[in-house]
């Protein structure tokens, strides 16, 4: 007994204090992309060429970033001949709509909240059903950690709970494959209304790298309608938490909200 | 006859031996009789009959070997004499469409369709989606026999899969697993590669296997390519994959203390898995050191404040991390839950070819870094941890003992990491070659088998993640247990479903 004292003195207090406070991330972590269009040469295609989602598109105005499809891997700063792509440490990517991941010169818009009625109901207190419908256990990794001491999701009045029925709503990983898709449409309908999903990770709102292939669905709003978008290959625990904290308006550009 | 080869190197397929099926089948069975376990056993879908191919590996010899045959419609299945390969068989009759005759267990393994159309096992129609979950379950009759079916949507935040128990009272008599829910097409569209989107389905096929799946598939483009990737990059390589084993070990540990309702060790543990993915993080960006291992060496290099980062790091957690499990061993509740549940023997173990953390702790000294040894692995040398009891107990003990020899490697390494470049240039892959990587993942051994055309493009690509030899061995392991034991069991042999279902 007194050992396990000791040694819980030992460990010590190990919760962050994100959302009060910044948190640090390691120098080299990939956030929200930023594209120096000024540097693009004329006609030069080679980050499009070398993007594995075909996240990377040209149109009138310059580049054009779909977030809900990149992996935030190196392959286009690599293949870039100007460096004009970087990454930022910016981890807050989330979006409401899938149209708000696409980054074309301007800065990216931050979630917004739930409407008032919705944020009566689950602002301060949402219960979510995990469904991983052909995740790689990447997401659903970082989805996990939120429940450590580390992130605390308690603390904000967020559970993942064992059933739909006592769900407010989904947090969906993967890209849904064609063996989960009545798995999930099950599980969606026996959460009771009024409900919310979010899907986290590029898989479970684009496809991911399984893209167009036939044994999946291209993410979860080709089956549910979603009200949350958290991109990311897996997206970091911030970024998740940071997309959920802005769907109960708990938070307001980087800071707590009211 | 048969092709000896070395782990990761090149050959020309044409030099591999095609047998006639009795010939091939006698091959397998004499080298599993002398000690060797089947590596991989597949078929390579096409429109005539279908070229199989066995990788046959001897920890003992350090050998592995290659051998062939041909198909057309049925053989004589090899399960009944080596049970070991009973998935790989189920898995050729539902790629390729041949029947293994005499297969005690001839069910789908994905429910995916048949590769080869028109050849399909089950006799479905081309145009029919097969329906997932839904086969002939093994049945248990009588009074008071009940059935209890779980998946396969579960309770908590991991992936899908069905789970079919036969039970009287609280004890199990038997449990048949059905999986294929994570089924994304990954070996199909790997055909005809690589192209730009390979490295990323390596780095997802099992996520939590980024690395180690990663550096096999880039050690056989390697071979491939005729590309030596620099010291200093497979040192880093072996950093990453023991960081990814430190982590996984770490949190599994924690995962089974929560499992026997012990929290302080669950939440401490919790944290520590952290401590171990933000050191990969720290080297690359990414927890799950996605964009590191490339074909050629590592994208990322380590400079000396970053190797001293590292290692403080390192040292503390380990400090953390020991004083975290010795609660487990100290505390008489836990042991008492761990010891005599789920246990599986060594000859069982044998039989049905287990591999990794499951294998050790049945006694079995497997472990690809000592027998196949690759990259960095060849001149350090990690001792195997093993632990007889083959309980909850034997596999949450061999993750501790391996925690700490991989701190060692890693520590060691860190203080000599040889100088020079970290990437070297890849250049195209031969023509008609075969190569086998083998790498020893945080779960196990990890193998690849790749065969390239006359153009130098993926002909067929085989992924062999452990749990695809290991999801059995948790069948059996609950045998005659209470059903309760269920989510403790599951939790000590930790598998991968998308490993699995590719």
């Amino acid at each position: 007994m007194f050992r396990n004292v000791a040694i819980r003195l030992q460990q010590g207090h190990r919760t962050i204090g994100f959302p009060k406070g910044q948190p640090t991330l390691p120098d080299r972590f990939r956030g929200v992309p930023v594209v120096d269009r000024a540097k693009c040469p004329v006609g030069c295609r080679d980050c499009v060429e070398a993007c594995p989602t075909d996240a990377i598109t040209i149109d009138r105005k310059g580049l054009r970033l779909d977030l809900g499809r990149c992996l935030f891997c190196t392959d286009c700063v690599e293949a870039c001949p100007e460096r004009a792509i970087r990454y930022t440490q910016d981890f807050r990517l989330a979006g409401r709509r899938r149209d708000d991941l696409i980054l074309n010169g301007e800065s990216l818009k931050q979630a917004e909240a739930l409407d008032k009625k919705a944020r009566r109901l689950f602002g301060r207190s949402l219960k979510l059903r995990q469904v991983s419908a052909g995740g790689c256990n990447g997401c659903e990794a970082d989805v996990n950690v939120l429940s450590t001491v580390v992130f605390d999701l308690g603390r904000f009045g967020i559970q993942m709970v064992a059933s739909p029925r006592h769900a407010d709503g989904l947090l969906i990983t993967g890209p849904v494959t064609e063996n989960m898709r009545l798995a999930l449409k099950k599980t969606y309908d026996a959460a009771p209304a009024p409900k919310i999903v979010i899907a986290v990770g590029a898989c479970a709102i684009s496809g991911g790298p399984y893209i167009n292939h036939p044994e999946q669905h291209n993410g979860a709003d080709n089956v549910v309608p979603v009200d949350l978008y958290i991109p990311g290959c897996p997206p970091h625990p911030l970024t998740i938490l940071d997309g959920l904290l802005r769907l109960l308006g708990r938070l307001e550009d980087g800071r707590p909200g009211a | 006859m048969t092709l000896p080869l070395h782990n990761g190197e090149q050959l020309n397929r044409a030099k591999i031996p095609q047998q006639n099926v009795a010939e091939f089948r006698q091959q397998v069975i004499a080298r599993v009789r002398e000690g060797a376990r089947v590596a991989a056993l597949f078929g390579l879908p096409g429109n005539g009959s279908v070229p199989m191919l066995a990788v046959l590996a001897n920890g003992v010899s350090g050998k592995l070997e290659l051998v062939g045959t041909e198909i057309s419609g049925e053989y004589p299945a090899l399960t009944p004499d080596v049970p070991q390969v009973h998935l790989f068989e189920r898995e050729l009759a539902e790629q390729c469409g041949v029947i293994p005759k005499g297969h005690p267990w001839l069910k789908p393994v994905r429910f995916v369709k048949s590769l080869r159309p028109g050849h399909d096992t089950w006799g479905r129609a081309a145009n029919e989606q097969p329906l997932v979950g839904v086969t002939n379950f093994y049945r248990v009759e009588g009074d008071e026999v009940h059935e209890v079916a779980v998946g396969p949507v579960h309770a908590g935040v991991i992936e899908p899969g069905h789970f079919r128990f036969q039970c009287h009272g609280e004890d199990v008599l038997h449990l048949e697993i059905s999986l294929g829910y994570q089924h994304r097409g990954v070996e199909r569209a790997l055909l005809g590669g690589p192209n730009k989107r390979t490295i990323h389905y390596m780095e997802t096929l099992a996520g939590d296997t980024t690395v180690g799946h990663a550096t096999a598939y880039c050690q056989a483009i390697e071979a491939l390519a005729g590309c030596k990737p620099p010291a200093r990059a497979q040192v880093l390589r072996g950093v990453a994959l023991e960081l990814e084993r430190l982590a996984n070990h770490t949190g599994d540990l924690g995962a089974l203390a929560g499992d026997v309702g012990y929290l302080p060790t669950q939440s401490f543990c919790g944290r520590l898995r952290g401590d171990f993915l933000n050191m990969t993080a720290l080297v690359c960006g990414s927890r799950f050191g996605r964009g590191l291992v490339r074909p050629g060496g590592v994208v990322f290099d380590v400079d000396e404040a970053r190797i001293g980062q590292l290692r403080e790091r390192l040292e503390q957690a380990l400090r953390d991390v020991t004083s975290a499990v010795n609660l487990l061993w100290n505390t008489s509740s836990v042991r008492g839950r761990l010891e005599r549940t789920g246990v599986l023997t060594t000859e069982t173990a044998r039989e049905i070819g287990l591999v990794g953390v499951v294998a050790r702790a049945c006694g079995l000294e497997r472990d690809a870094r000592q027998e196949f040894p690759s990259g960095i692995y060849q001149f350090v040398q990690i001792p195997v941890s093993t632990y007889h009891t083959g309980d909850a107990f034997a596999r949450a003990y061999v993750r501790w003992l391996e925690i700490q020899r991989s701190v060692a490697f890693v520590r060691e390494q860190l203080n000599a990491l040889p100088a020079g470049p970290v990437r070297a240039k890849v250049g195209p892959l031969a023509n008609n070659a075969t190569v086998v990587t083998m790498v020893e993942g945080w779960r196990g051994e990890i193998c690849h088998a790749a065969l390239t055309d006359a153009t130098g493009r993926f002909a067929h690509y085989k992924v062999v993640d452990p749990s695809f030899h290991n999801w059995f061995g948790l069948a059996l392991a609950l045998r005659n247990q209470q059903i309760s034991d269920f989510p403790l069991c599951n939790k000590s042999f930790n598998l991968s479903y998308c490993g699995h279902d590719l």
